[in-house]
């Protein structure tokens, strides 16, 4: 019998077009996704070099990044409409397809790969954006790069890849209820930090992965890049193929039969084995909320700030003094006592639909506190149609919330929907880094549930004790 | 690219862990469609107040490190987003290598495609050059081809980088041209793999 191997393995070893020793290997890339931010330099690389776009059709670009979420069509920054102009003259020029501000399909680049069925089991996909590690839910091999690979991959279809480690995040249990995929990311973030993932691809396995949804699995995969990781995946079971079927880039009818048994068989072998193994039990996670500035520095609800007497290192300390200084907080202070002016509830981590209905679940019927500002940003114009449908935008304008268009928006704040400075955010996006969502902004990563909660209350809660059933 | 084979150049220390790239360059300066002209964002929200005046208490306002073309820095460097724009402010502004005891993946690469040399040191060594090029003015040189690193103080250290991605940056190829060697094995590849589905 063969040599167990990974779902990393199998997908490396299918996708090899050149191989030398001593040599990364020439990876062949399945699918490449387009944004406005990091492509204009690509295109201009090729056209300097006279060089085209290989395989146009296994390209797809979108406009998210930069678009205004409210008065789509009055783009005041310039420099902002420069882009987004210039990504459409070079989809034009080289034959791309393109989801541009007014086509139905636009939206988060990483919430729209999965929706028309363009991410798939198996496949390599690259997209000029971190956060491309989200398509790793499906069990793809999904990656973030630079313009630079960019403009190789546009020229080639291949990228040069020295084969990564791999990476076991061993979920043990199940999340107690009221706790959510972001939770357990931030929770495996908090535990192990910022840069375990480091040089590896990362296979989340356990009871507890295999229990979530395809959108909590994108949350998960979203967030392993805030671990060090370019990639993370999950290997494809039922879940996944229910998910894929029918959606419009799908395989249809026998194919589709064929598709679905090959994409189980590339499911991790029993016995394969990692470079590295860690391991969390869900039970014992709680909601979490960040304190500081990386997505690492992260308690659960029910906790205290950490005080710089409890770094292990004069770094750590350094670290943690200068995190309080700029979050504007003290060291002890319960994190449920921090009041909050805005709510975002949106991102390529948390804004499909299942998580708007869950941030709505909360809302249904209570009001945003007066001191707070609270938007809703759906991940894309899809999502936005299919929420209105359920009236989730009605329970959401009632409560005071803006309900706005598709868009990266206020995660990274290159459109208008900027937290002001020393203001503090309760945001379901994934990056907490200094000036992230404003210059001087404060950001604190929490789930929509709890986001919602926080919008209602005017501080952090634990959206538990919202939704505790009532003793009968 | 430019070839980049031995560099001699004065250290400018950060002694910071996890500076992400929206510190090297935060996102509103992500606009432009050219690659040129960075430098001047480099570290903005560091480096200038609200009213766009130099910090003083941030250490590269110094003018003791304006010539600075080696950055040292701790651990993950260039962690958070994958934008290329982070290496092009650090090479506008003049940074030809950066040192640090770990960086995060993309910008690594990164940096290797546009001849700015990665460098990972231990966490001594990292914490020997910021010690000495906070209290004195240090210039070291840096051996690609070797893979040394050494200057005054009887600093000397050796460090291991990717033979594919030191050729690379020593050669300053276009990596796209040689790939393109290649194109009859990606034709090839992807006959066979259009026989999917």
């Amino acid at each position: 019998m063969d040599k167990p191997k990974t779902i990393v393995e199998k997908i490396w070893d299918q996708h090899i077009v050149h191989q030398e020793e001593d040599k990364p290997d020439l990876l062949y890339i399945d699918l490449h996704l387009v944004h406005e931010v990091t492509s204009p330099q690509a295109f201009e690389g090729l056209r300097l070099k006279s060089r085209g776009v290989r395989c146009p059709d296994r390209t797809y670009a979108t406009m998210d990044h930069n678009v205004p979420t409210i008065h789509r069509h009055i783009i005041k920054d310039q420099v902002s409409k420069t882009q987004m102009d210039t990504l459409k003259q070079n989809c034009d020029e080289f034959n791309i397809p393109l989801a541009d501000i007014d086509h139905p399909d636009q939206g988060i680049v990483h919430v729209i790969g999965p929706e028309l069925g363009l991410t798939q089991p198996g496949k390599t996909i690259v997209c000029g954006d971190s956060h491309t590690s989200t398509h790793g839910a499906f069990g793809a091999l999904a990656f973030g790069i630079g313009t630079s690979e960019v403009e190789h991959v546009l020229a080639t279809q291949t990228l040069w890849q020295a084969t990564p480690k791999t990476l076991n995040v061993k979920v043990n249990g199940q999340l107690g209820q009221g706790v959510t995929a972001k939770d357990l990311i931030l929770a495996i973030i908090g535990k192990y930090g910022v840069r375990f993932g480091t040089g590896f691809v990362i296979e989340y396995t356990g009871d507890a992965i295999q229990s979530l949804s395809m959108e909590a699995r994108m949350t998960i995969c979203n967030m392993s890049i805030e671990a060090g990781a370019r990639a993370g995946l999950i290997s494809p079971d039922e879940t996944t193929i229910e998910y894929i079927r029918g959606k419009r880039h799908a395989p249809k009818g026998n194919d589709f039969e064929k598709a679905a048994a090959d994409w189980k068989a590339l499911a991790t072998d029993d016995g394969a084995t990692y470079d590295a193994t860690v391991e969390i039990n869900a039970d014992e996670v709680e909601p979490q909320v960040t304190w500081g500035t990386n997505p690492g520095m992260c308690i659960p609800v029910s906790a205290s700030i950490p005080s710089p007497d409890q770094a292990d290192s004069a770094n750590a300390k350094d670290e943690i003094e200068r995190a309080l200084e700029y979050m504007g907080l003290e060291a002890n202070q319960p994190i449920s006592s921090v009041k909050i002016e805005h709510v975002f509830i949106g991102s390529c981590t948390n804004s499909r639909l299942s998580d708007l209905q869950k941030a709505a679940e909360i809302i249904k019927g209570k009001k945003v506190n007066p001191s707070v500002t609270a938007i809703v940003v759906p991940g894309s114009h899809s999502v936005k149609l299919s929420a209105e449908k359920e009236g989730l935008d009605i329970i959401f304008k009632q409560a005071g919330f803006e309900w706005r268009d598709a868009g990266c928006s206020m995660c990274l704040a290159m459109n208008d929907d900027v937290v002001p400075a020393g203001e503090r955010c309760a945001s379901t996006s994934n990056r907490n880094f200094e000036g992230r969502q404003g210059t001087g902004a404060r950001t604190h990563l929490v789930s929509p549930e709890m986001a919602a909660a926080a919008a209602i209350e005017g501080h952090f809660v634990d959206v538990r004790k919202l939704t505790a059933p009532t003793p009968s | 690219m430019e070839p980049i084979r031995k560099h001699t150049g004065l250290v400018y220390p950060l002694n910071r862990s996890n500076i992400d790239t929206d510190q090297i360059i935060p996102k509103q300066f992500l606009k432009r469609i050219s690659r040129q002209g960075f430098g001047q964002f480099l570290f903005f929200n560091w480096r200038f107040d609200s009213d766009g005046a130099p910090k003083k208490d941030f250490s590269l306002n110094d003018p003791k490190y304006k010539d600075a073309s080696i950055l040292v820095a701790g651990e993950n460097f260039g962690c958070g987003s994958s934008r290329e724009h982070a290496p092009w402010a650090l090479q506008d502004f003049g940074f030809k290598v950066i040192i640090a005891s770990s960086f995060a993946d993309i910008f690594y690469n990164n940096c290797t495609k546009n001849g700015i040399v990665p460098i990972q040191l231990t966490e001594q060594q990292t914490q020997e050059l910021i010690d000495h090029s906070e209290s004195e003015s240090y210039t070291i040189n840096v051996d690609l081809e070797n893979k040394l690193v050494y200057g005054p103080n009887d600093f000397s250290a050796k460090f291991e980088i990717p033979d594919y991605q030191r050729e690379m940056l020593l050669n300053g190829w276009d990596e796209i041209a040689v790939t393109l060697t290649h194109e009859k094995k990606i034709d090839q590849f992807e006959i066979q793999r259009q026989t999917l589905y």
